[in-house]
């Protein structure tokens, strides 16, 4: 729990992704949201995953977080194949996720929330005290200071407030990969720059972090990588520089682009298929 | 409440996070901010005004019905000590049945099934107890009428968590089905539907005694000051702990205050129940019901308050959606707390069959359950799920108990009786609902 506090030093960028996904499929009866996904997540790096509407963000999202089973694909984490069926599963590989649809108990304290599923116990009873302590601890190492109390109940809480409550609670678990869908679509301007920085602290850390957005001034402002879904099939995933928001543009609206930004295949990426 | 209205109309407009702290302010409770008395008090004036009150509409409710039926019933006997107590024993069964009640509420879901479920419980355990029939030992019927309860709420709570089947439904299918259980089983045996309680058999005279029998003045006295002293003790210390190692507590003046509190409120009840109520001889001491009707308190809130399971039940009734993304089993939580609740149901059942001091095929299940519900809900408890406490049961059964005895003792029968409960519980809901309307357009624009 105490990682999180530790800066990782040694080579923030790591040769081989964190978490590879190959041929994933995922259909909701006759709805097919997902074909044949092939993505790469680095440690510390953040990835934009960008798409219209209905693209299949979330639905890979919760793929990966283990809400959604897959029909077909796999996974592999450091290079090790991987099930990953259920949230436990997901969490035990140190991978957490920030909903679009936040998952926090508005009746429930930030304490409480970022605690859910996990609380520490000390005799069979609540240890509420080591828990208020490691909240505080890990909301103040964001710089999350904005909040009056943390034992105030999250309805209370502004969006950005809230959003940050839920990115605390994602890496409080010595967590190695943050997914964060849509984490600004509802906020203003300066909440909007809080969550960003988030962010980037966390793969400053190390984490690898994927960050979905359709806004793309929040995707050129943090990532390192894009991938780009286009009704459901993966269409590109290159590094940043090697888009410009044209392309990008393109890729979300029509899944391919005539642009081409200056190329880099160094480190495996996958140039567009679509 | 306002500024999370205004917020609910301009969901975009709130860029300055200085006016979202200033909003969220009004909703903190107060005693996690507050420094000193004096400020905890400032803020808990705020908290009122802007909607969110607690437990005081209901104290304030409890003051009123006690200034009314004092004024108003005969010879002022209301305040007596004599009927004092007897309002303690009528309400504790309305009590203990709010209590069962609170872990459907607090889940999003309702049990309209525990009157009868009670009522099979208090006639499993009457019947058990016979010296002409089954003679059983008076333990051995209490378990058994227990564990026929806990089931019946394995069973319910199976069917509405397992099937997915709605709670209000499969319930009022058991208000019918349980009626009908009841009925049953005290036609069995040659009591023709009445098996009762009176005699000298100590079997059937341990369930009589467990509403009517009562503690030797002086060991109430011994009792209540070391139950006191200890709570004092627990809560001093904690708070103290916290303080000091600066985690959010309340200031030292609030924790006094709350003890204080406490010591005042046992120490009037012991105090009336120790003056001597008979017209003639002599009945004193605190009856066995204030103990039992305080230790089923005690024992459902440190579960719901202290335990991960009460954490889960309070999450899910929040945002289930939240609790299973936390990995939380919510079918086996929802299942358990169906189970505490008939179980809880029980209890009320024995104390029921002990203060009728027998069973009857006129005990009135579905009466009961809407005083139930009535009690939690008046008290500050949500039929919407995630906001309620175990000390709502006490108060609210409190009230409706007040209502039942000022009622009786005006010499009303049952018309009025309902028809005032009814629009209590009508009055409760109207405001749970606003309430939540309020809360739920503020929620909205942050999300
Ligand atoms: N639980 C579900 N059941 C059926 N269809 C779903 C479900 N979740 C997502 N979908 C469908 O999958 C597609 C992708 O959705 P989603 O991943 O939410 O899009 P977005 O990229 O906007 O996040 C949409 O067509 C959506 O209707
Ligand atoms: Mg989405």
């Amino acid at each position: 729990m105490e990682g999180v506090a530790e800066v990782v030093s040694e080579s923030r960028v790591a040769a081989e992704p964190l978490l590879k996904a190959r041929g994933l499929g995922k259909h909701f009866g006759p709805v097919q949201a997902l074909y044949d996904v092939d993505v790469d997540l680095y440690a510390g790096q953040v990835t934009a995953l960008c798409g219209d509407n209905g693209a299949g963000k979330s639905v890979l999202t919760k793929c990966i977080a283990g809400i959604y089973q897959i029909d077909q694909g796999q996974f592999f984490w450091e290079d090790h194949p991987v099930h990953v069926r259920s949230p436990r599963d997901a969490a035990r590989l140190g991978i957490e996720t920030v909903y679009q649809d936040l998952a926090l108990a508005d009746n429930l304290d930030i304490v409480q929330n970022m605690f859910l599923g996990r609380e520490r116990l000390n005799n069979g009873f609540l240890n509420e005290d080591d828990m208020e302590r490691s909240a505080a601890r890990t909301l103040s190492s964001l710089r999350v200071t904005t909040v009056r109390s943390i034992r105030q109940p999250v309805a209370s809480l502004s969006g950005g407030q809230r959003q940050s409550v839920a990115v605390a609670k994602a890496v409080m678990w010595n967590s190695k990969l943050v997914m964060l869908d849509e984490p600004t679509a509802a906020l203003g301007v300066v909440q909007t720059r809080m969550v960003l920085d988030l962010a980037r602290r966390l793969r400053d850390r190390g984490l690898a972090v994927m960050v979905i957005s359709h806004n793309l001034n929040d995707v050129f402002e943090v990532a390192d990588r894009i991938a780009v879904l286009y009704l459901g099939r993966l269409v590109v995933q290159d590094r940043a520089s090697a888009f410009d928001r044209q392309s990008v543009v393109d890729y979300m609206t029509t899944g391919a682009s005539s642009r081409t930004v200056q190329r880099s295949d160094a480190d495996g990426g996958k140039p567009g298929q679509g | 409440m306002e500024a999370s209205l205004a917020r609910a109309e301009a969901p975009e407009s709130a860029p300055d996070p200085t006016a979202a702290t200033e909003a969220a302010t009004l909703e903190v409770p107060p005693e996690l901010v507050a420094q000193s008395l004096g400020e905890w008090f400032r803020a808990w004036t705020t908290r009122i005004r802007s909607g969110d009150s607690g437990v005081l509409p209901v104290i304030l409710g409890l003051i009123l019905i006690t200034i009314v039926f004092q004024a108003i019933s005969p010879h002022h006997v209301f305040l007596s000590a004599d009927n004092l107590v007897n309002l303690f024993q009528q309400s504790a069964v309305f009590m203990v049945l709010a209590m069962a009640e609170i872990f459907a509420l607090l889940l999003g879901e309702i049990d309209l099934s525990i009157g009868y479920a009670a009522g099979v419980g208090g006639a499993i355990a009457v019947q058990l107890v016979q010296p002409t029939t089954t003679r059983w030992p008076w333990w051995g019927a209490i378990i058994a009428a227990l564990l026929g309860c806990a089931l019946i709420g394995a069973i319910q709570g199976s069917l509405i968590t397992r099937l997915r089947l709605s709670s209000l439904i499969v319930t009022l299918a058991g208000l019918l089905i349980l009626n009908g259980v009841m009925l049953f089983v005290l036609g069995l045996g040659p009591f023709s539907g009445y098996p009762s309680l009176a005699g000298a058999n100590p079997n059937l005279q341990f369930l009589y005694q467990l509403m009517w029998g009562t503690i030797d003045p002086t060991v109430s006295w011994v009792g209540m000051a070391v139950i006191v002293t200890a709570l004092a003790c627990f809560l001093w210390l904690g708070d103290n702990r916290r303080r000091q190692s600066g985690l959010v507590a309340p200031p030292v003046s609030l924790t006094l205050l709350k003890i204080v509190l406490i010591a005042v409120v046992a120490i009037v009840v012991v105090a009336i129940c120790n003056i001597n109520r008979a017209a003639f001889g002599t009945l004193e001491g605190v009856p066995w019901v204030i103990p039992i009707v305080l230790v089923v308190f005690g024992v459902w809130t440190v579960l719901l308050q202290r335990t991960r399971f009460g954490r889960y039940v309070y999450a899910i009734g929040g945002n289930p959606e939240a609790a299973r993304r936390a990995g939380v089993d919510l079918a086996a939580i929802r299942t358990w707390c169906f189970v505490f609740c008939s179980l809880t149901a029980g209890v009320g059942g024995l104390l029921y069959a002990s203060y009728l001091g027998g069973m009857s095929n006129n005990v009135n299940g579905g009466q009961l359950v809407l005083y139930a519900v009535a009690a939690a809900v008046i008290a500050g408890t949500s039929l919407f799920g995630g906001r309620g406490k175990v000390l709502h049961g006490l108060l609210g059964g409190l009230v409706i108990g007040g209502i039942y005895n000022g009622m009786y003792l005006l010499g009303l029968d049952v018309k009025p009786q309902f028809i005032v409960t009814g629009l209590v519980l009508l009055v409760a809901i109207t405001i749970d609902a606003l309430s939540r309307r309020g809360a739920t357009s503020g929620s909205a624009a942050r999300v």
